[in-house]
């Protein structure tokens, strides 16, 4: 052979060695929340109840004022109250959360993925494990806004406080006024002037 | 009209039949090199050489295509993501490009090219120098002497040339990135880090572990059983080459259809 057996066996090392550097630079850096965050010593279970979740994932930050404090570590449906009830991870050195805190779903960026935030509130207790944050806020979802947009477009271009009152008391009877002032007259929905 | 249809149907059945033994072929050499695969690691200098051959000798080819595969995904990344406004967003690209799908097979096509055609004509140079028959001769078994370490070397080389290949990539796609496009470091390595999960990078590994293995068989393979000739040799070299890319992207197509 025209090298030497060492210069093959240190050649193979340097390229083993080389691959499973990679390897690991691969495993460990690249992927994010993957190895890093919260082991379940270092952080203490929180719980939220939600009317609408949006599109929260397992695993999606727990902020406050922006800096990550803990993560959400599972999700289920509460039956008795008919809510999502979230459970979160929080970091055991954020031991100083009012109780009154108020928890809230919200988007990062315009399409981006759904994260909790956490309003500190004013209360002299702080949360501790197991306790539940009792003020909560949905996620905004988008149908739902374009619903309402769509309703009050279709009840009249004028933003009258009347029928905008009307509307939030009993969205029957306000329905009904504008149909019966819409019959007949083709730009109706000019109501009371 | 009666004898010529005649005769191609005959000629399409035994081209069946022969891809179809071919197929049997194969596979029945797989499970001759696994059952010799054990004895052949008892003998480690045998297969720390071929990793040499197969994974340190190919090394220059997968770092350059690496880095010139890098600051492609990098310039087109960025030109296709400014168009709606996510330049942020080339780290995930590139990362989960390389990782999920570019690394395992493009490393695997270099290495058909580079190391399965070395694999295929050192064994089929062997056979027609008669020197695996001398080998039986002897009372010792070819396949665990020279075909079984060869096919080990390329199965362990592989998936660390996929992993350095990633790597290189992606630093290729960051200079490009940060250096030419003006992206912010920051940016693309916390876009990175929460795009990719433990789980892209896994699918890479068990796709160029799979790859490994059919490109180091089809190599040896071909080579234990090309014609005894130059001309053979080379027939066989060719062959290697085609069908391995071909199975790998088959096998592509199936793995990622498999995870998804």
């Amino acid at each position: 052979m025209a090298q030497s057996n060492r210069s093959i066996e240190v050649g193979t090392g340097l390229f083993v060695l080389l691959g499973f550097a990679s390897l690991g630079f691969l495993t460990t850096q690249l992927p994010g929340s993957g190895l890093q965050l919260t082991r379940t010593a270092d952080s203490y279970a929180v719980v939220a109840k939600f009317d609408n979740i949006g599109s929260l994932k397992v695993g999606a930050p727990v902020e406050m004022s922006g800096v990550r404090v803990g993560s959400v570590t599972a999700i289920n449906y509460d039956a008795s109250v008919y809510k999502a009830a979230v459970n979160m991870a929080i970091d055991r050195k954020y031991d100083k959360i009012p109780d009154d805190s108020d928890a809230a779903i919200q988007t990062s960026g315009l399409l981006g993925a759904n994260y909790i935030a956490v309003g500190p509130g004013g209360s002299d207790t702080y949360l501790k494990a197991g306790s539940e944050m009792t003020f909560t806020q949905s996620a905004i979802v988008l149908e739902n806004l374009i619903n309402k947009l769509f309703s009050s477009v279709a009840s009249g271009g004028n933003k009258d406080s009347d029928s905008g009152s009307k509307d939030s008391g009993s969205k029957d009877s306000g329905s009904k006024d504008e149909g019966s002032k819409d019959s007949g007259k083709p730009s109706g929905g000019k109501s009371s002037k | 009209m009666k004898i010529h249809s005649a005769a191609v149907t005959i000629n399409r059945r035994s081209l069946a039949l022969g891809a179809l033994a071919k197929v049997g072929s194969v596979a029945l050499f797989f499970f001759r090199i696994v059952g010799q695969s054990v004895p052949a690691l008892g003998r480690p200098a045998l297969v720390v050489k071929q990793i040499y051959n197969a994974g340190a000798r190919s090394l220059v080819v997968i770092m350059l295509s690496g880095l010139f595969v890098g600051g492609v995904l990098g310039i087109l990344g960025d030109d296709l993501l400014q168009r709606f406004g996510s330049e942020s967003a080339l780290g995930v690209v590139a990362a989960l490009g390389l990782t999920k799908e570019l690394g395992p097979v493009l490393t695997a096509l270099l290495f058909a090219g580079r190391a399965g055609t070395a694999l295929c004509s050192e064994i089929g140079l062997m056979k027609a120098t008669d020197q695996l028959a001398a080998m039986e001769m002897m009372a010792v078994d070819p396949i665990r002497h020279v075909v079984a370490p060869r096919f080990l070397g390329g199965l362990i080389a592989m998936p660390l040339l996929a992993a350095i290949f990633n790597c290189i990539g992606i630093y290729g796609a960051q200079l490009v990135g940060i250096s030419m496009m003006g992206i912010q470091p920051g940016t693309f390595w916390s876009q990175t880090q929460d795009a990719v999960g433990i789980r892209d990078v896994n699918e890479g590994l068990i796709k160029s572990v799979v790859f490994g293995a059919a490109c180091s068989l089809l190599a040896v393979y071909e080579g234990y059983h090309a014609e005894p000739t130059a001309e053979g040799v080379g027939l066989a070299t060719t062959r290697t080459v085609v069908t391995s890319a071909v199975l790998v992207l088959l096998l592509d197509y199936i793995l990622t259809a498999f995870f998804l």
